[in-house]
């Protein structure tokens, strides 16, 4: 570390090289800081668990032909029983929605008739009293609906129901006491109160757009069979059937009534393929800045491997004079790694300023999050070993310089 | 003289062949993460409709309010109520007008084995057919006269008239639509206009082409319900009737205005309609009103996805760093050339001849790295899909245009990375050269 002061002064020989390195160090900082980012922030929200059982989980997508819009109740009806009766099938809702789908609809919510703005925003999920088992949410309090509790209703005369179940989020943010069992709620505008007669552990909202983020674990069921031409059918196989009654429910559909249409792209799916439907732009997002970082950090590796190799070459003569002038092999080895060491900080702290400079302008144009340090400080961390790395098999060279050298002309 | 500055190029490129194979795989893999990226942005930032563009317009009407529109930077909702479609149908201020959804229809085929089945399907008036410019294999759109009766026409899409016709004129054949008949009056050729200008809030840009038209006013009398969104801010009440009288907003609105005239004149006439909407006491506040036209309005819809805006971003940030990555290794390997440029300019060769040599050096390092650049270009092409959706992801295509622009951005990037390693070349004093040696 004593070669400080000589460093600096032969650096000052080498401005452009030694600009170009920090340059790039910098520049390759402030990318993979946010990249990496980018990267854990998807995989956080990939990584959020829906609430399901989502092993044995499938899903039909269904819409009635040549029936009344609003009037699909006994075409319903017909397939619940159809669909139940099959041997792999532990159980089956007919619902208008369910989480990672895409679509579905949202409401407010609020605790009091009288506010004019909802505390809280919250999917609606409108199913019966097989909704629970079919999803395999967990209860945690209270209890689920009773068959004398669902009603039919057309989707545009929704009535407003006495008793609902809620996600715990939900029930946390509507009553942040813990104590919303046998509370009210009031849906959207609506006047009438709706008792939470029961609490789930999880359940998330169809949507996984940034969007929703906000409110992606508040859900509301009602015990409401709506009886509109279009409806999902979520199916629940018994263990390891699910192979079976993929096949064999669109079958039995088709089979109690042709009138109808499952879509052939996206009609019938496990629910291991709605996840990776929901997910796809953000898995393909974090593998993009994963490939960017590891080719952008390859890249700066080898520039810093040229150039240093540049300067040996070029210092061949001195290295030999300073050899046999008494400097150890070490001594040489040490002074391009401090070399690198010094060039490389004053590349990570304009690369970090940078980085948060990037960050800022990403948050602003794109609504992206704030980074935080720790990003910074690992790729901070990796790109001084990176340098250091990178330097080790030049300034190797270098130390094997023997001190004849300093005898020769050219 | 080039031939020869060429082959000096390519032998100093032999022998350094490490160097350059570094330098040119540096600017082959930033190219092509940028030109890939770039490939994704093109599609989703295309205009879609560049001959009519500034002539086709949407109007936005507040019809609920500042406590809403507060939520959103004080801009109206970004649909129509049908109460308001259809008092600017009445008006007719522009020269042609259509209010238009996507309809909740399924085809059943007269093929009795044949399951029904869905396809995309709008409803709106004649007038669309014009105004967008949709082209017809057969036949032609029905007339405002069929608009007015309600009547029982569709045209339908290419790709459906193979389905159930094999391609050939339906014209005047019937198609049964949810349980009804309709008399087919055209066919359209293929018309798929990338991003979706005609309906971005129900399909963000991106969609399969439309295959079955219906008149506006057919589809609402049957009470068609939309297949896309529907935004209130208050419960509409009970059903069908209701929800068409209610503030709800599910449909889209078109005005096709040539001139500016028209457009400044069409601006008026809306905030005229609101204050008459304000006066009848439905609007209790001052007229908010807007008119886009199509690029405008895509940019207001954010059509082209995040993804793609901070993806061609960050590939840009890579292709700067392999120029700088450029700019080091080619110094490198310029200034050890130092003493044979000494003897060159000693021997007589002027600054102007190091510069040119040097700079066909560096095109040739771009050459070659624009050819690695289009292979991986090529791979991350067929690689957009992992990221974006399918709809998205089929626009991104490598034709001809975007491998002239690979390998023009490879070498003209280099070039541009040659210029201060090669005026540090020229800078070398051959006198000094030939001494210290």
């Amino acid at each position: 570390m004593l070669q400080i002061k000589p460093i600096l002064a032969a650096l000052k020989r080498h401005k452009a090289g030694t600009v170009l390195i920090a340059l790039q160090i910098a520049l390759t900082l402030a990318i993979v800081c946010n990249a990496l980012f980018i990267i854990s922030q998807r995989l956080d929200r990939v990584h959020r668990p829906t609430g399901l059982v989502e092993s044995d989980l499938m899903a039909i997508q269904n819409r009635f032909v040549g029936t009344e819009e609003n009037n699909a109740a006994p075409l319903i009806k017909a397939d619940l029983v159809a669909l139940r009766q099959l041997p792999g099938v532990q159980d089956v809702v007919a619902i208008n929605s369910y989480p990672l789908r895409g679509g579905g609809w949202s409401t407010g919510v609020r605790t009091d008739v009288d506010a004019k703005d909802s505390k809280a925003h919250t999917t609606q999920y409108f199913g019966d009293e097989h909704t629970l088992a079919s999803m395999g949410v967990r209860l945690v309090e209270g209890r689920n609906f009773r068959s004398d509790e669902i009603v039919e209703a057309d989707p545009q005369a929704i009535p407003d129901p006495a008793a609902i179940i809620v996600s715990k989020a939900l029930a946390d943010k509507m009553y942040p006491d813990g104590h919303a069992l046998g509370k009210t709620l009031y849906i959207g505008d609506s006047k009438k109160p709706s008792t939470i007669v029961g609490i789930v552990e999880r359940l998330q909202v169809p949507w996984n757009g940034t969007w929703s983020d906000s409110f992606y674990e508040n859900s509301l069921i009602q015990p409401v069979q709506l009886t509109s031409a279009f409806t999902n059918y979520l199916i629940r196989a018994k263990p390891g059937q699910l192979g079976d009654v993929l096949k064999a429910a669109p079958a039995a559909l088709v089979k109690v009534n042709r009138m109808r249409v499952i879509p052939s792209d996206r009609g019938v799916r496990t629910f291991a393929e709605v996840r990776e439907h929901a997910y796809k732009g953000d898995r393909g997002m974090a593998i993009l800045m994963g490939v960017v970082c590891l080719v952008l950090l390859g890249i700066t590796a080898a520039g810093i491997v040229g150039l240093t190799s540049f300067w040996v070459g070029q210092r061949r003569k001195q290295i030999g004079v300073r050899r046999a002038l008494g400097a150890t092999k070490h001594d040489i080895l040490s002074y391009f790694l401090t070399e690198n060491l010094l060039i490389g900080v004053a590349g990570v702290v304009i690369g970090a300023l940078l980085a948060i400079a990037m960050n800022l302008w990403l948050v602003t144009q794109y609504e992206m999050a704030r980074l935080s340090v720790p990003y910074v400080l690992v790729g901070v961390a990796a790109l001084l070993l990176l340098g250091q790395g990178a330097t080790l098999a030049p300034a190797m060279r270098a130390s094997r310089v023997s001190p004849v050298e300093a005898t020769r002309s050219v | 003289m080039f031939a020869y500055y060429l082959q000096l190029g390519l032998r100093s490129l032999r022998k350094n062949p490490l160097l350059t194979l570094l330098m040119v795989l540096a600017i082959g893999c930033g190219v092509a993460a940028s030109m890939t990226t770039y490939s994704v942005f093109r599609a989703t930032s295309n205009n879609p409709i560049p001959q009519k563009s500034s002539q086709l317009y949407v109007p936005q009407i507040d019809n609920w309010g500042p406590d809403s529109s507060k939520d959103n930077k004080g801009e109206p909702p970004n649909a129509m109520t049908y109460t308001d479609a259809i008092n600017l149908m009445r008006d007719k201020r522009a020269k042609r007008q259509t209010a238009l959804y996507p309809t909740a229809i399924s085809i059943v085929p007269a093929d009795a084995s044949m399951l029904p089945f869905r396809e995309t399907s709008y409803g709106w008036y004649a007038d669309a057919f014009g105004m967008f410019d949709v082209p017809f294999q057969y036949g032609q759109g029905w007339t405002a006269g069929e608009d007015e009766s309600h009547a029982s026409v569709a045209v339908i899409g290419k790709a459906l008239n193979e389905k159930l016709f094999n391609g050939g004129n339906s014209v005047g054949k019937n198609i049964n639509l949810n349980g009804r008949d309709y008399r087919i009056v055209g066919v359209a050729d293929k018309w798929n206009p990338e991003p979706v200008f005609y309906d971005v809030t129900n399909t963000n840009g991106f969609d399969d082409p439309i295959q079955v038209f219906i008149p506006f006013t057919r589809a609402v009398e049957l009470k068609t319900p939309t297949s896309g969104n529907n935004n209130c801010n208050h419960d509409p009440g009970k059903g069908w009737d209701e929800w068409i009288r209610s503030e709800c907003v599910w449909l889209g609105f078109w005005a096709e205005l040539p001139t500016k005239a028209e457009a400044d004149a069409y601006r008026q006439y809306l905030n005229g309609y609101s204050a008459e909407q304000q006066r009848a006491g439905r609007f209790r506040w001052a007229p908010n009103t807007r008119l886009r036209n199509v690029v405008e309005w895509l940019d207001y819809q954010k059509v082209v996805p995040q993804e793609a805006k901070v993806s061609l971003m960050v590939s840009l940030g890579f292709l700067l760093i392999c120029l700088v990555n450029t700019v080091g290794l080619l110094l490198a390997k310029f200034m050890r050339r130092s003493s044979e440029i000494g003897v060159r300019r000693a021997l007589g060769a002027t600054r102007k001849e190091i510069y040119i040599q040097f700079l066909i050096e560096a095109a040739a390092i771009g050459l070659a790295g624009g050819v690695v650049g289009l292979l991986l270009t090529g791979l991350g092409v067929m690689g957009v899909s992992l990221v974006f959706e399918p709809d998205i992801a089929k626009l991104a295509t490598l034709d001809v245009s975007l491998v002239l622009l690979t390998v023009l951005v490879a070498i003209l990037a280099t070039v541009l990375a040659a210029f201060y390693p090669t005026w540090r070349a020229a800078q070398v004093q051959p006198a000094w050269q030939l001494k210290s040696n």
